[in-house]
């Protein structure tokens, strides 16, 4: 053996055993969010879900990149559900904690401002929660992990063309909220790209406190659509469904995330019952790894996750996926967080608990929304994830 | 479904919403007949009756050991509901108007003091019950739901334009051939002359208010059983509303009113029925100042000192 061989060897003993023997310095994560303010349930729900992850990771000595494991830090900052704070505190984040990626803020309202904060200093930053487009909007280092509201008008239009093998829609939405009329204009752009240009038989609008909408559904009733699409709030929805009925129409309706709210059963009652909606996510019929998070969840901390700690569950995961992809840790804070950020928007495609999803060039997911159906007792049970 | 069966069903519809139009207007133009009061806290007596139902129909169908069914529980609601609101009204006349009315205020304090007690109801309601918002039981009456000729009507549909006529019939029977109605004339023409014709003018106010409230509380009954989901602020918009169809009705004539209403509903509806749902409330309102354009004292309106 020549001393070439022997330095060789034990070279290579030396790099194979270095990850036992020395723990790699911490990946370094942060969460500006609302832990007290007007939502600090939502900071509760994204603090549990992040410290169940932590937890889970740490105990197998953290995740393995390139051979070597790297534990995790997750750092937890208050902004209070105001929008100054968030930005303060992504800033100390950024600058003093060197966070290589932040989890958070989670409304629309704290990330718009501290997403800005975070693009500015070339952070990856996804936001489990936020639906406004402007979080994400020509910041290529912000993402986001929802889908936008939008987004659920070809969900819509896909899971009705299945599941009632509709030809025609009807829509009736409410003319002074953005949010259903954002979703009916582009419901119907779906839905004629699916069927032709006059399949949307029957477009009606109602005001901001109506109450009677005969007339429109009377309409809508005329024009014998295969089922009526209503972007509405849970209050209108439970008015407009059983009126409807009373005006002798038996087809089915389809609705948005608007109407999950566990008030709906309560209005509507049995009427409502067997309808189904596009949302984040189920708990109710849940299957794999999106059950496996809410049994563990709801075994650590007595209750069933909401939307939130899922979509937080996934996006730490996104950037734990991104950070395995790129092969390496690079010792640089600066370099690590350019290196994240790319593999974040080359994802092909992540396995999440709320559905598959990938980046478009805005930083917003492509994904699969979860359309669930109003079972008898009245809860919202997982049928399929529809994808747009 | 053809377009005559269409806009047949479109009729039907309009009766249905017309009467609770009409049933808020007569409040209106009764007090103001009587009065020259714009009592604009109408709509919230209108939504304190819903509410009064609301507790009223779910006492009694707590009470499983009483044996009441649901059609008796509807029979004792109704006109508990009417006396209970009409307490409402006449209490608010006795509280907020006729202390004004007694020290001479100008008409323009007594209509401000109505719109300040009709946000004192809502505010009130929301901070005594809460944001969210509560379900009227549905099963009062078993609904059923005929088909004539592809045109869909349920009984409450019926139940509610019938109610609505047969106030009328009866507001307008109290007013014009009645004791008591001939004194509410007699208010309205001079009502400085009246008590040195021994004529009680307290008495017959009271009267007043209990009738219109009461009529409030009816529709409120009937509204909650065709629209269930009850909130706080569901009476501003059809009280305005309402109060529109009474002034173009001609504001102070029982007729007026109960015209107005229908009218107004027929107007809603037909302009849905053209495809401008959009625009529903525009055209609608559009039109009916195109009404007063032609006649400003509405349709029955006839020179200020012959109302009523």
């Amino acid at each position: 053996m020549t001393i070439r061989t022997l330095v060789t060897t034990c070279g290579l003993a030396l790099l194979l055993a270095a990850p036992a023997l020395a723990q790699e310095a911490p990946i370094k994560i942060g969460f500006p969010i609302p832990l007290t303010g007007e939502i600090p349930k939502v900071g509760e729900s994204t603090k549990f879900a992040a410290e169940m992850l932590k937890e889970e990771v740490n105990a197998k000595g953290g995740i393995e990149v390139g051979g070597k494991k790297y534990p995790l830090e997750f750092i937890y900052e208050d902004n209070e559900s105001k929008p100054e704070t968030a930005v303060n505190v992504t800033l100390k984040l950024i600058e003093r904690d060197e966070v290589v990626a932040i989890v958070g803020p989670q409304s629309s309202r704290q990330a718009v401002p501290a997403g800005g904060v975070a693009d500015e200093n070339k952070t990856p930053m996804i936001s489990p929660w936020s639906t406004n487009p402007d979080a994400t909007l020509n910041r290529p280092y912000v993402f986001r992990a929802a889908f936008l509201d939008p987004f659920q008008a070809p969900v819509a239009a896909n899971f009705a063309t299945e599941q009632f093998s509709a030809k025609t829609a009807a829509i009736l939405f409410e003319i002074s909220n953005d949010y259903s009329k954002g979703l009916a204009d582009n419901f119907k752009d779906s839905w004629t790209k699916l069927h032709g240009a006059d399949s949307v038989v029957a477009f009606e609008s109602h005001g901001p406190k109506d109450q009677d909408f005969s007339a429109q559904l009377t309409k809508i009733i005329a024009a014998k659509p295969d089922f009526i699409f209503l972007p509405e709030n849970y209050s209108f929805t439970a008015l407009i469904i059983p009126q409807a009925r009373d005006l002798g129409y038996k087809g089915p309706f389809m609705g948005s995330d608007a109407w999950g709210s566990a008030e709906l059963m309560k209005l509507c009652g049995d009427t409502c019952k067997g309808q189904f909606f596009s949302t984040h996510y189920a708990a109710a019929g849940a299957t794999g790894a999106t059950k496996d998070f809410i049994d563990a969840y709801n075994k650590k901390y007595g209750y069933i996750p909401d939307d939130v700690a899922a979509l937080t569950w996934d996006a730490i995961n996104i950037f734990i996926e991104a950070i395995q992809a790129s092969g390496k840790v690079e010792s640089d804070v600066e370099a690590e967080r350019e290196l994240i950020r790319e593999n974040v928007a080359n994802i092909k495609e992540f396995k999440g608990i709320t559905g598959n999803m990938r980046f478009d060039e805005n930083g917003d997911p492509i994904k699969c929304a979860v359309v669930v159906e109003i079972t008898d007792s009245g809860e919202f049970s997982f049928v399929k994830s529809v994808c747009p | 479904m053809d377009l005559f069966q269409e806009f047949l069903q479109h009729c039907v519809n309009a009766l249905q919403w017309g009467s609770f139009y009409a049933l808020i207007a007569l409040g209106y133009t009764l007090v103001y007949g009587v009065l020259r009061l714009i009592n604009f806290a109408h709509g919230d007596i209108f939504m304190v009756g819903a509410y009064i139902a609301y507790f009223v129909a779910t006492f009694f169908l707590a009470q499983s050991g009483w044996g009441l069914t649901h059609i008796m529980v509807l029979i004792l609601t109704v006109p508990l509901t009417m006396i209970l609101t009409s307490m409402v009204g006449v209490g608010l006349e006795r509280v907020a108007y006729r202390r004004l009315r007694r020290r001479g205020a100008h008409r323009l304090y007594v209509v401000i003091t109505a719109l300040m007690c009709g946000l004192i109801l809502e505010n009130g309601n929301l901070a005594l019950l809460g944001a969210s918002r509560k379900k009227f039981p549905d099963d009062l009456i078993e609904k059923v739901n005929w088909d004539f000729f592809g045109i869909s009507v349920t009984n409450l549909k019926v139940l509610v334009i019938f109610a609505a006529v047969i106030v009328f019939v009866l507001l307008h029977f109290i007013v014009t051939r009645t004791r008591i109605g001939m004194a509410m004339r007699a208010v309205s023409w001079d009502k400085f002359a009246l008590p040195l014709m021994g004529i009680p003018l307290d008495r017959v106010i009271v009267f007043t208010f209990a009738l219109g409230s009461g009529t409030a509380g009816l529709g409120g009954v009937l509204f909650a059983m065709s629209y269930p989901v009850l909130e706080p602020y569901m009476g501003v918009m059809i009280g305005w509303k309402a109060f529109i169809a009474a002034v173009v009705g001609g504001i102070g004539d029982i007729r007026g009113a109960f015209v107005g209403g229908f009218l107004l509903a027929f107007v809603e509806v037909m302009v849905v029925f053209f495809g401008w749902s959009t625009l529903r409330e525009f055209f609608a309102f559009s039109i009916l100042l195109g009404i007063l354009w032609v006649r400003p004292t509405g349709l029955f309106g006839t020179a200020p000192t012959t109302k009523i």
